[in-house]
């Protein structure tokens, strides 16, 4: 990569990104985030704390660890079945751009299915991608997932969005 | 089709022995049905908490088992309960959650309106009414309170029937529960905060109940987050301050004897809780400067005293679930005799400093949410129970372990914190109040 990223390699990382969960490939995909990098999943809509006020997800890369960990286990009553997970996105949008911060923003609507034996059930939501670009590679600060029924009563969400 | 319980009192009572309950109790829709015209309606249910609606006029809308009801503002002093329908046509009068109505409750359909009492305020072109007998009807009452509803210390319950129990003798000592979590608050005072978390169980509302005492599940059904939690964690480089997140999953892992050790009380009306010495909540870091608040608004004695008390789960039966030492109580409500929401509150502690509250919300999000490691195997089970259950091999759940013929009529007991008493005791509770009212 060139200095900065241009906003195709933006958007073909946020894609990628989409990628490697669908195939479960959790190793690499916790790679892609920076050492204080989070996920964040709000419960409220438009919700602008993840402190204090709760959330469905606001993970650290140790909390993201012991998830993926915690997939592969023996002892994982909730995955066995394994559940598996589908992601479509609609094309991932630059809406923000510093290259000398290193700070850019990409806004990506999507639908994902998440599937366990006979069940599987459809989510739509809305992601932004903080990124930065450290070493010479792309990554995650933050990957905020707004989920269009945030403040619904859900079922389990065992994967990721 | 022949009832197989309704108005049988015998049947139903036959379905909860010394040692084991019947399948019926988490499969019969029938059963669940009765559940909601008896227990739910003559026992005391958690509606909300006062600070939900801090403003005259502020309601809250919800259910008190089947029946949509809501909370609301009155007057400054005052909280009332209402059924939630226009005494007209049975329109629901809220469509948001929560809001602030003004002073007067307006139906969507035809516009009657209804005082914050519930009282009928007026209705449009009141002349076509005249001469019809309106004023003696139903319709000319407004919508109908709930006639029995008290406010503890800010949270608000309510009871259907008039048959049944009065508050207090209801809960007993089982209100020092709720009082130890008010008292935390070094001016007494609790704030509903940081979100609500939903998330729907498909199972009966009973196995989320029993499992809040179940004290020999956690070791082995969160071995999968807890235990993933603890090795993780010692990957970490020396001399790093265990997080907040490590300190909340770590003790899901203790020994049996910790369980064991800290205790089980008991008391009547199927109340009663988890951790009378020790629990999951004990060994969190202290927060900086809670403690000198609390002694500068206590005395060091009661303030001790105040935080010495670490009661892991109290049950307040039959669907409240408190966690006086990080503020937080669960509410498992019945939607049908297979499903279940489970709504996770939290509470500020009024001058208490944010990170008590941080940490509150932050075990909700942990252990509560639809994607938490620890309610997704604690979900499992209770899918599989349900499923389990209709094999005919057995017709009985086993609820044994350290049973005593004796047990029976004995008040406000500690027993061993592994013992199943306090789920026969909520069983036995559930006969009385199933049957009180038929």
């Amino acid at each position: 990569m060139s200095t900065v990223p241009s906003d195709q390699q933006l958007i073909d990382f946020v894609v990628r990104e989409a990628r490697l969960l669908d195939q479960q490939r959790l190793e690499d995909w916790l790679d892609l985030f920076t050492e204080d990098g989070h996920y964040w999943m709000p419960v409220e809509w438009g919700q602008t704390d993840p402190k204090l006020t709760t959330s469905l997800m606001y993970e650290d890369k140790l909390l993201l660890r012991i998830r993926i960990d915690r997939l592969k286990g023996k002892a994982t009553y909730s995955q066995s079945p394994k559940s598996r997970c589908h992601h479509m996105l609609q094309m991932p949008q630059v809406d923000e751009r510093d290259d000398r911060e290193r700070r850019y923003v990409t806004w990506t609507p999507l639908h994902y299915v998440e599937s366990r034996a006979e069940e599987q059930t459809l989510y739509a939501a809305w992601v932004t991608h903080h990124l930065t670009v450290v070493d010479d590679a792309i990554k995650i600060r933050l990957k905020r997932v707004d989920l269009i029924n945030c403040d619904a009563a859900l079922g389990s969400i065992q994967l990721f969005v | 089709m022949i009832s197989k319980y309704r108005g049988n009192r015998q049947a139903i009572s036959a379905l909860v022995r010394e040692t084991e309950v019947h399948r019926d109790l988490y499969l019969d829709q029938e059963l669940f049905e009765l559940e909601m015209e008896h227990l739910f309606a003559n026992t005391w249910i958690y509606v909300g908490h006062d600070s939900q609606v801090p403003k005259v006029g502020d309601y809250y809308a919800t259910t008190i088992g089947a029946q949509p009801v809501i909370m609301v503002r009155d007057s400054e002093s005052s909280t009332k309960v209402l059924y939630n329908r226009c005494p007209h046509k049975g329109t629901r009068l809220t469509g948001e959650t929560c809001g602030n109505v003004g002073r007067f409750f307006r139906c969507p359909y035809h516009a009657w309106t209804f005082r914050l009492d519930g009282s009928l305020a007026g209705v449009p072109l009141k002349t076509g009414y005249d001469g019809t007998g309106f004023a003696d009807g139903h319709a000319a009452r407004g919508m109908t309170p709930v006639r029995h509803v008290h406010n503890y210390r800010g949270f608000v319950f309510a009871k259907l029937n008039d048959v049944g129990l009065g508050f207090e003798e209801f809960f007993g000592q089982a209100l020092t529960s709720l009082d130890n979590m008010i008292d935390r608050s070094p001016v007494g005072k609790l704030e509903v905060a940081g979100g609500v978390l939903r998330y729907m169980h498909d199972c009966n509302w009973k196995m989320l109940v029993e499992n809040q005492t179940d004290t020999c599940h956690p070791m082995i059904a969160h071995q999968s987050s807890a235990g993933t939690a603890i090795d993780a964690w010692k990957g970490a480089p020396d001399g790093a301050k265990k997080p907040m997140t490590v300190e909340i999953y770590a003790p899901f892992m203790s020994s049996y004897e910790f369980f064991q050790t800290m205790g089980i009380r008991v008391w009547d009306n199927g109340h009663g809780h988890t951790g009378v010495s020790h629990s999951i909540h004990s060994d969190y870091s202290a927060v900086p400067g809670y403690f000198e608040q609390m002694v500068a608004a206590y005395g060091e004695a009661r303030a001790k005293a105040i935080l010495d008390e670490n009661r892991h789960n109290t049950v307040y039966f039959p669907n409240v679930m408190l966690k006086g030492p990080i503020q937080l109580l669960r509410l498992f409500k019945p939607i049908a005799a297979n499903k279940t929401l489970v709504e996770s509150w939290t509470y500020r502690l009024v001058g208490a400093p944010d990170m008590l509250l941080e940490r509150t919300v932050m075990y909700n999000r942990l252990i509560n949410a639809p994607t938490s490691v620890v309610g997704h195997d604690d979900l499992e089970v209770y899918q599989r129970a349900q499923a389990g259950l209709a094999s005919n091999g057995n017709e009985w759940v086993n609820i044994q372990r350290l049973y005593a013929p004796d047990e029976v009529g004995q008040r406000n007991v500690v027993t061993d914190g592994t013992s199943e008493w306090q789920m026969r005791n909520q069983f036995r509770a559930w006969a009385k109040f199933m049957t009180m009212s038929l």
